[in-house]
């Protein structure tokens, strides 16, 4: 049994060079104890986005108001930035934007939160393996595509149907968009009820209780709170997405109810404001950013409401 | 004893909730296919429209203002440039950030600030972070509506896509392997560079293939940064001026009330668009399958 | 509470009355470790409470005890892993060959390279066997393509692994069973020449067949190095080790020859853990 003993004898002396060469190290512990602070520099990046997010919204933005005063921005329903005695009011794009949303909630809503019941409650394991990554793909189609789809294919149907729609108009590309958000609040939803432990659903369907009632009485409300996050990340997507309703909405700053009508969303509003090359200094160049600083507080409000929900009304299981 | 349930009552209910369960049943499966079929229409739609528009001389053409005559390759270009930069910028910033997450940081407060502003910045519209590239890189740093102002605007856009798959791939890599690490006398950086790394990567490739594909159908950064419409010289560098595929369809689509072959081209367009897009997610999932480890 | 101290003293009266012994018949008997008035918790909780221990060189040292006995946390303060934990604070010494290895000067990597380490559940890196083997070596700048080889041979030899792999050096090492894994971690720790192994319960994911192949291999490693094995086996002690410590809540109860642990306990808890009446 000595054939080990023997081994070690007969090795180069390991211990020995490595001994050495921990002496010579000095330049890689040098290194070693860089990489930290060259890490958190580069993790710091994303608060320097963050910063700079900032800076450019508020400095700029203030530029404006001291132009146009922040109340009449506010409360204005006239938005003629290109007239001879422009008027910038606000209301007619927070008018588009809402208008927009609510009509892509009101498919995007039901039907994700369908689908969610569908794959978490009645799908088969084989089932939903195909029908996840097919829900996926609708997630990543570029909302230009669904712009084009929206302008030259859903809106000449609706005007089959309906001749009084515009060719540009708010009600396609709001519909589209809600198609667009489906699979976000399907795939939220789906995992909010999925995380509702089984011996729940158990409990009531030991009862006698058909799936449905099971999902409508006892899923639901468990997660309730997931499901109420996810209608309101959806929400902030519709408000944030551009290219859909810059498209095929057209750029009207009627201040209108009427979803037959071109309207234009803030997003809307600076892409065109942006691309038509608005001299920088002109007061519609610093428009951009009062609107752009509006639409970032909306979005980032709805984000943190989603995250307040799901983590204040967290169920314990 | 009283009888409070009536058995032949609940047996005739019953039929009927069972019945309603089975018609909702397929309400739900309705819905989950209406999204797909959507998708469908969608596709079939584009193709009809396009396909018969793509030959060679559509992809290596110039752009030119004769339908019949017009090209994309200034815009595939466009498109591959950006992604030059994207792909660099990204991974870099991207896991050195997961790493110092992950692995350096310490659980608290400046760790969770770090994490938040990361989450934040993922639902921060794409055209706000084309007001940031204008302002910063366009005009602040003089760069110019040029390739590296469009990459690191679109780059900065993904960037937390990429930092929170990359947490989650360092994450998943089994801890008894660092110990092992660990208890050879290796440092943490050597831990991390030989076998963490190594052991994470497939995944966090993965990631980067998803967000570069989400880089490359944006269009609301570039519409702000002033990314011309018709462009005819060819970028050849990160300084030149360029456009990209989505641009293209946009006003392709934006002048198809003009001319009416417009919308084609951007339906063709869009179909390279899309394939381009599914070539790099069939990679993404390669990746994923093939060097998914089982610890 | 008054006869815990005094079970406590015993042992250590114990244990030095056995050190004089031994020095006296044995040659070696040179401590490795001697750890004094050790403590250590993991935020609140007291994991390790006022351990004393003299380790012997070139010997084998079983720790045997309950689960949640503080046997395992034990072996990694010993090349100090248990700071991988995050909020773990110690008191007290471990001398290393006379040199404090809880003192905050002592280079934690040069500890873990004198002190090898295998875990309880194998743990192969996802590379070939050889690369599983020269990644020791490497880390601390071995690079020389022939000695790597030579390295290579006899850490696999050590490990009585040679002959099953010598043919598919190149393969990934997820590719060998349980057992055949376990050993080549054990020849991976011996590739870089430690002067201690660290074993933190090694058999309890193998089949009897492998475990009775490792524990032969660790038999015939004591000529070469000092072994401390952590298991919750007590055949496996009684069969491998040439001293045993019983810890229980985090106390070493009793510490001594295998041989007097197993059939001659002077503390009734022991007896009762032996016999199998709890644990």
């Amino acid at each position: 049994m000595s054939k080990n003993s023997e081994a070690k004898k007969e090795a180069v002396n390991v211990s020995e060079m490595i001994a050495q060469n921990k002496k010579k190290k000095n330049i890689s512990n040098l290194f070693e104890k860089l990489i930290p602070t060259i890490l958190f520099l580069l993790a710091s990046i994303t608060i320097l986005t963050t910063l700079g997010i900032l800076y450019t919204l508020l400095s700029q933005a203030i530029e404006f108001f001291k132009r146009v005063p922040i109340w009449e921005f506010f409360t204005g329903t006239v938005l003629k930035p290109l007239s001879q005695n422009p008027e910038f009011g606000l209301l007619p794009l927070i008018n588009g934007t809402i208008i927009s949303t609510i009509i892509a909630m009101f498919v995007a809503g039901p039907i994700g939160l369908m689908s969610a019941i569908y794959l978490s409650e009645y799908a088969s394991d084989r089932v939903r393996r195909i029908l996840k990554p097919l829900l996926e793909i609708l997630a990543g189609i570029p909302t230009i595509v669904y712009g084009f789809f929206a302008f030259t294919f859903v809106t000449p149907i609706i005007r089959a149907i309906w001749p009084e729609v515009e060719a540009t108009n708010i009600l396609s590309p709001g519909l589209v968009m809600g198609v667009m958000i489906i699979p976000m609040i399907a795939s939220l939803s789906e995992d909010a009820m999925t995380s509702v432990p089984n011996a729940m659903r158990e409990g009531s369907l030991a009862m006698g209780a058909t799936k449905l009632e099971t999902t409508l009485k006892v899923v639901i409300p468990a997660a309730f709170s997931g499901i109420i996050a996810s209608f309101v990340l959806g929400i902030s997507r519709a408000i944030g997405e551009t290219m859909i309703v810059t498209i095929a909405s057209g750029s009207s700053k009627n201040f209108t109810f009427d979803i037959t009508q071109s309207m234009q969303t803030m997003t809307a509003y600076i892409v065109e404001v942006a691309g038509g090359e608005a001299p920088a200094g002109s007061t519609i160049y610093y428009s951009l950013y009062a609107v752009a600083l509006t639409l970032f507080v909306f979005t980032l409000t709805m984000n943190l409401l989603a995250r307040y929900i799901s983590r204040k009304f967290r169920e314990e299981y | 004893m009283i009888k409070q349930v009536d058995a032949t009552q609940l047996k005739s209910k019953m039929n009927s909730r069972v019945r309603k369960n089975a018609i909702w049943k397929s309400i739900f499966l309705l819905s989950t296919l209406f999204g797909l079929l959507v998708l469908a229409v969608l596709i079939i739609r584009v193709v009809m429209q396009g396909a018969s528009w793509i030959d060679i001389d559509f992809l290596t053409g110039r752009l030119s203002t004769n339908a019949d005559r017009a090209g994309i390759m200034g815009a595939l270009l466009g498109t591959v440039w950006v992604m030059l930069v994207v792909i660099p910028v990204t991974l870099i910033i991207g896991v050195a950030t997961a790493i110092y997450l992950e692995l350096y940081a310490k659980r608290g407060k400046i760790q969770s600030f770090i994490e938040t502003n990361i989450s934040n910045l993922a639902g921060v519209p794409s055209i706000v972070y084309g007001l940031l590239g204008l302002t910063i890189f366009v005009r602040l740093m003089d760069f110019g509506n040029v390739v590296l102002a469009g990459g690191l605007t679109l780059s900065l856009l993904v960037l937390p896509i990429l930092i929170v798959s990359a947490q989650e791939a360092l994450r998943a890599v089994p801890a008894q392997l660092s110990e092992a690490s660990y208890g050879m006398g290796a440092t943490k950086w050597q831990t991390i560079r030989r076998i963490i790394l190594p052991a994470a990567l497939p995944s966090i490739l993965t990631g980067s293939i998803l967000s570069l594909s989400r880089a490359i159908g944006e269009t609301a950064p570039l519409t702000v940064l002033g990314i011309p419409a018709l462009l005819i010289p060819f970028p050849g560098g990160l300084f030149d001026t360029f456009t990209a595929l989505p641009m293209q369809i946009y006003y392709w689509t934006l002048d198809a009330s003009l001319v009416a072959e417009y919308a084609n081209l951007a339906a063709a367009t869009i179909i390279v668009l899309l394939v381009l897009l599914f070539v790099l997610n069939s990679v993404a999932i390669f990746i994923r399958n093939k060097f998914q480890h089982r610890y | 509470m008054s006869t815990l101290a005094n079970n406590k003293m015993k042992v250590q009266v114990k244990s030095k009355q056995d050190e004089e012994t031994e020095a006296a018949t044995v040659e070696s008997g040179k401590i490795v470790y001697d750890t004094k008035d050790l403590n250590l918790w993991y935020s609140e909780t007291h994991a390790l409470k006022d351990i004393n221990l003299e380790i012997n060189e070139k010997e084998v040292t079983a720790i045997i005890g309950p689960s949640g006995c503080g046997k395992s946390t034990y072996i990694k303060t010993l090349n100090r892993m248990v700071e991988l934990v995050p909020g773990v604070r110690t008191t007290g010494t471990i001398a290393y060959k006379g040199k404090n290895i809880l003192d905050r000067s002592f280079k934690v990597e040069d500890l873990r390279t004198q002190v090898g380490m295998v875990f309880q559940k194998p743990n192969p890196f996802p590379k070939s066997i050889y690369e599983n083997i020269t990644y020791g070596p490497k880390i601390h700048g071995i690079r020389n393509k022939k000695i790597l080889d030579e390295i290579v041979e006899n850490s696999l030899r050590g490990a009585y692994i040679w002959d099953e792999v010598k043919d598919r050096l190149n393969e990934n090492a997820y590719g060998l069973s349980g057992g055949q894994q376990q050993r080549l971690c054990i020849a991976r720790a011996l590739a870089v020449q430690p002067d201690v192994i660290l074993m933190d319960e090694p058999t309890s994911a193998l089949d009897p067949k492998s475990t009775l192949k490792i524990e032969e291999l660790v038999q015939d490693l004591k000529k070469e190095y000092s072994l401390i094995i952590v298991t919750h086996n007590m055949q496996q002690a009684a069969r491998i080790s040439d001293k045993t410590a019983f810890f229980l809540n985090g106390e070493v109860v009793e510490y001594d020859k295998t041989n007097t642990i197993f059939t001659n306990p002077s503390d009734s808890r022991t007896e009762d853990y032996i016999s199998g009446r709890f644990g």
